[in-house]
């Protein structure tokens, strides 16, 4: 029997190949993914221990948590707790390390790093080890600046230059002391380092007198532990927490490796994706390849194989298929993640060099992947096989593939279909956390449903298109009518098709709903004109607030500053903000009382008085981080939302209990409304400072469309291989139709069709059956968008359904072009067969 | 029985091959299927072409009706010579001149039968001839099955659509591939009937490859061909003088 089934592979090599294709792309995609992930953590471990050359102890400060009516805070590292630590017995050296936010502008003005990466710290004394200088001296006072030379290379700073940056909001201008190199993570990966000396590091990060960090360096002989051990002794544990370097290191290889592996698993679920789609392809494959062996299968039969062999042999045939297609799935996997990483690279996303990792777990799981999905998909064909009874081998007639009734499967699917709409629905009316499961269940039954019944939804859809068809004359109606010749055979090529729509489909209405709800949100409850704040969001000087506040056109602004505090023995977070400009900034729906800020009066957001059982009148009592308390009244319960909530109060009340007030960002409005010119005044006015982000409405707008459109055409792209799997399968189907139709095909050159109706019969067949796949992708998709939206809804009161027409009907027309593309090949091939050789009688 | 040249005959010619060659391969493995073979297929008259197997007489009504390209020589349907013409042209002059019977029936199963019946007209994007199309169903007597598909049929009924289908468009010549090869004798004899029929009353012309002598003799006439060249010809045929005719062939391939 094996002899027999690998000779039936190579005799059928051709009609193989799609299938091969199919399962070789998502194994693949599996490969590709491990091969990726573990190189680009294995690179990220290895340049993360030698990060930590440099520290053998780190000593950080201590959380103290909040207690009673204090609020909690960090404890401070001082130099006295740093001499402490370098007299400690086996230690060498001990550095400071204060490190904060610090934008560099290039010459023209914008940011060197990203918005996210660009970082600024201390440099250490006169030598600091972590930072080897390449020219220059070390930074003095705070006229002077060190830059790691990719910045100063890619912004073109030299020794001695003026670079502008800013920390929090005011614009500095020191000289550039010098260039150092750095093994930092986020230098190799496209960000920018600037340096000061101690003290300036110091005052510019808010950070007076103390250090974020205190790395102790071993002496010769010294073991990590020993020392952590002596300065555990040596210095109060209120104060200080400890840790080795190679407990540091290893918790951030831990880190790395937890961030791949969610990434890993994201991926992986593409892949699965594509893969389910690819076992349709392998399961139409072999039915057709079974049914067309017919009289060969019988005979085997007659001349006494068991039906289990005859199985079997089915089986091995899938195993040859699944083991070619996981070899060369692999090969191709690791040709992905290589060029993925290279991809990564030209993104400016450098990652840290390394070898490919290519480890047996992935040799194991792509070729375990391909053969167990392409012979699990061939089970049913094989059994379907055993069937056969031997007598068909005597039979002279071509065996009719048996249409079998297809009561049972509908009966089935619409239980699966009803089931998963019902309990979508219920899952819609109950609480979004609780919902998760319940939807998820649901939608996959659901599509199961849609599975099973695809064969009885193809007669009426294909049917609706019969109009359309007419008018392309003979041609079209033999198409419909082959289209709907075998309902198993359209239904699975066109569910292949349907499964990526209809993901690619639910996220789009999804996004789209999302992106206007937080859109009106955003500009719905904000009547300022412009609102100020930092490139990375971290906080703004006050300084920024003053200056806005006193510039030219401004008639109201307000900044709003965060500030911890307790009340009632609970953390509850205010906003300081400008009580007499605050009415004109924001739009906000007050519930009860009155929307007034100043003195005592405070308003807090509806979800806040409710868990507190607050009402206008109600007498608060906040203890601020100084220590300090006050009573204030609530004056009004307003409306929250995502981006203002919570207990704001007047910042003259706020303001002199702070430390370092903070603003997370300002509004403003001014005279003449929002235009280029205000703008531009507003950024002079700011000292045209790269790091601050001066938005409008429409900025705010465009920059939320923009996280939804980059994340959108990212699932696209993983989507995409869905279907270009799905695409093989509609090639697929029709090769094999055109194939077992030769002699139909003949007949029909022979009385009279030519070669450009053949090809326009075999298009059209290719067109109903992906528009088909196409139709109920795109209709399931749009379910489940709508339920999906309506668990989002219940937390977002803006949020309504948003059907996106325009791009839905992009899918649909995507549809139709992989119908028309698929059709290609297999029409070409319909139209060169030889007309002799088909009409003869078998 | 005569095997005379037939120059005295003077009927309109539907269809002529002259000194018509087909030739495959090259060098030592050249064969030559066609002879420098000449033939007229007169109008309203049944031919048959007989040979053993390998003697070129499907090979002979395949260059004739289209179907196949040749090597040399020329044939004509009606006016038309078939050489020159590329696949478009010679798939019109199929689609309107010519109507084909196969062994295999070759139906559609997706279309009823009288879909099939009228499938060239389809093709041709013409509406059938109403009147004659009512004959031709009236005359192979299908008329309560026209709805039926071809699987829900016999193979003699199968067939008799096919020859209703080669009927209903009108061509100027029907050709026939064996078309009895599946059927019984009874169904096999209702058939070559309609055909003898369709030549003698509705003035048809058919040619029709086989190899039984008994569908032979409904031909008016009977063309043999042997190794790629016509070796002989007789008029008026019975099943017996094909027979005897046959077998004075096979002696003389023996004895050669």
């Amino acid at each position: 029997m094996f002899r027999t089934a690998l000779r039936n592979v190579l005799a059928h090599k051709a009609r193989l190949l799609m299938t091969v294709l199919a399962v070789m792309l998502g194994v693949a995609f599996v490969a590709g993914t491990l091969v990726f992930t573990n190189t680009i953590s294995d690179a990220y471990q290895k340049s993360s221990a030698k990060g930590f050359d440099q520290v053998d102890v780190a000593v950080r400060p201590k959380y103290q948590e909040s207690r009673g009516d204090q609020v909690g805070k960090l404890s401070d590292l001082t130099r006295a707790t740093l001499d402490k630590a370098a007299k400690v017995p086996g230690a060498a050296s001990a550095t400071g390390v204060v490190s904060g936010f610090t934008a560099v502008a290039d010459k023209d003005g914008k940011l060197a790093g990203g918005d996210w990466q660009s970082n600024g710290g201390n440099y250490w004394g006169t030598k600091d080890a972590r930072y080897p200088l390449v020219s220059g001296h070390a930074p003095h006072g705070a006229g002077e600046v060190l830059l790691d030379s990719k910045t100063a290379e890619r912004a073109g700073y030299r020794v001695g230059d003026t670079v502008r940056l800013s920390v929090n909001g005011p614009v500095l201008t020191p000289t550039l002391a010098g260039i150092f190199t750095t093994d930092d993570g986020n230098v190799s990966a496209g960000g920018s380092l600037a340096l000061f000396d101690t003290p300036t590091a110091q005052k510019l990060f808010g950070k007076k007198g103390t250090y974020d960090e205190i790395d102790v360096k071993a002496a010769a002989g010294t073991s990590q532990t020993a020392l952590k051990a002596g300065l555990d002794k040596a210095l109060p544990a209120h104060l200080a927490e400890t840790t080795t370097g190679k407990q540091l290191a290893d918790d951030q290889a831990k880190q790395i490796a937890d961030s791949m592996s969610g990434l890993k698993q994201a991926l992986l679920v593409f892949a699965g994706i594509a893969l389910f789609v690819g076992t349709f392809i392998i399961a139409n494959t072999f039915t057709m390849l079974v049914a067309q062996r017919t009289r060969e299968l019988a005979l085997l039969r007659a001349v006494g194989a068991s039906r289990r062999q005859v199985t079997r042999s089915v089986l091995i045939e899938a195993f040859a298929v699944g083991a070619v297609a996981g070899v060369a799935g692999l090969a191709a996997g690791v040709g992905i993640g290589a060029g993925l990483r290279s991809l990564l690279g030209s993104f400016g996303a450098s990652v840290p060099d390394g070898p490919l990792v290519i480890s047996p777990g992935t040799v194991v799981a792509a070729l375990a992947v391909g053969i167990l999905i392409t012979m699990l998909a061939a089970w049913l064909p094989g059994r379907r096989a055993a069937k056969i009874p031997p007598v068909a081998a005597m039979s002279s007639v071509h065996a009719k593939a048996t249409t079998k009734s297809l009561v049972l499967r509908n009966t089935l699917g619409a239980l699966f279909a009803a089931a998963g709409v019902a309990v979508v629905l219920a899952a819609t009316s109950m609480d979004t956390d609780s919902a998760q499961g319940p939807m998820g269940i649901g939608a996959v039954l659901l599509i199961i449903g849609v599975f099973i019944l695809t064969p009885l939804l193809s007669r009426p859809l294909i049917a609706a298109a019969a109009p359309a068809l007419r008018a392309f004359g003979v041609s079209g109606k033999l198409a419909r009518q082959n289209s709907v010749r075998n309902p198993r055979r359209t239904a699975a090529t066109a569910s292949a098709l349907m499964i990526g729509l209809t993901l690619i489909t639910g996220m789009t209405v999804m996004a789209g709903s999302l992106q206007t709800a937080i859109d009106k949100m955003a500009s719905s409850a904000i009547r300022a004109d412009y609102v100020v704040s930092m490139a990375n969001r971290s906080p703004l000087s006050p300084d920024v607030a003053t200056r806005l506040a006193a510039a030219d056109g401004v008639t109201a602004s307000s900044p709003l500053r965060n500030a911890e505090s307790r009340i009632d023995g609970k953390t509850e977070f205010l906003t300081g903000v400008n009580g007499s400009a605050i009415g004109k900034l924001t739009d906000l729906k007050v519930d009860e009382g009155t929307f007034t800020v100043g003195g005592s009066q405070i308003v807090v957001d509806k979800d806040r008085a409710k868990e507190n059982g607050w009402a206008p009148g109600s007498h608060v009592t906040a203890h601020f981080e100084d220590g300090r308390s006050r009573q204030l009244t609530v004056a009004g319960v307003y409306e929250g939302n995502d981006m203002i909530n919570g207990i704001m109060l007047d910042n003259k009340v706020l303001t002199p209990h702070l430390k370092d007030p903070a603003d997370m960002q300002v509004m403003v409005k001014t005279a003449g409304g929002a235009s280029e010119a205000t703008k531009t005044r507003l950024t002079k006015v700011l000292g045209t400072n790269p790091a601050i982000k001066i938005q409008d409405k429409q900025d705010i707008s465009n920059s939320i469309a923009q996280i939804f459109t980059t994340m959108l055409n990212m699932l696209y792209g993983l989507l995409g291989m869905a279907v270009i799997v799905a695409v093989l399968g509609v090639i697929n189907t029709l090769a094999m139709s055109v194939f077992e139709r030769a002699q139909e095909i003949g007949m029909l050159r022979a009385i009279g069709l030519d070669r450009k109706a053949v090809k326009r019969m075999v298009r059209l067949e290719s067109l109903v059956i992906s528009l088909f796949g196409g139709v109920l992708g795109i209709g399931l998709g749009v379910f489940f968008g709508w339920a999906a939206g309506e668990l989002l809804g219940t937390k977002m009161p803006t949020y309504e359904l948003v059907l996106p027409w325009g791009r839905m009907a992009v899918f649909l027309l995507l549809a139709g072009t992989v119908g028309v593309l698929a059709a290609l090949w297999p029409a070409r091939r319909a139209a060169r067969l030889n007309m002799l050789a088909a009409i003869k009688a078998e | 029985m005569t095997t005379t040249p037939t120059a005295g005959r003077t009927t309109a010619v539907a269809a002529r091959a002259t000194e018509l060659s087909k030739i495959y391969g090259q060098g030592e493995t050249r064969v030559v299927a066609l002879d420098r073979v000449s033939v007229d297929f007169r109008q309203a008259e049944f031919t048959a072409i007989m040979g053993p197997s390998g003697s070129g007489k499907s090979t002979l009504m395949h260059c004739v009706a289209g179907l196949d390209t040749f090597s040399s020589g020329s044939v004509r349907i009606g006016d038309t010579e078939l050489g020159s013409l590329k696949d478009k042209q010679l798939t019109k002059l199929r689609r309107d001149k010519i109507g084909f019977i196969f062994q295999a029936f070759n139906l559609l199963p997706t279309l009823t039968a009288l879909e099939n019946i009228t499938l060239p007209m389809d093709i041709a994007g013409r509406k059938p001839d109403k009147a004659w199309l009512d004959q031709v169903i009236a005359m192979i007597g299908l008329s309560g099955r026209l709805s039926h598909r071809p699987a829900q049929l016999s193979g003699g009924q199968q067939q008799r659509v096919a020859v209703a289908r080669a009927l209903a468009s009108k061509p100027e010549i029907i050709f026939g591939d064996e078309p009895t090869g599946n059927l019984d004798s009874r169904s096999g004899a209702e058939v070559l009937g309609f055909l003898r029929n369709s030549v003698r009353e509705l003035g048809q012309t058919v040619v029709m490859v086989t190899h039984d002598p008994v569908a032979a003799a409904y031909a008016d006439r009977v063309v043999f061909l042997a190794d790629g060249r016509i070796v002989d010809e007789m008029y008026g045929p019975t099943a017996d003088s094909v027979l005897d005719l046959m077998k004075q062939f096979d002696a003389k391939g023996r004895t050669s």
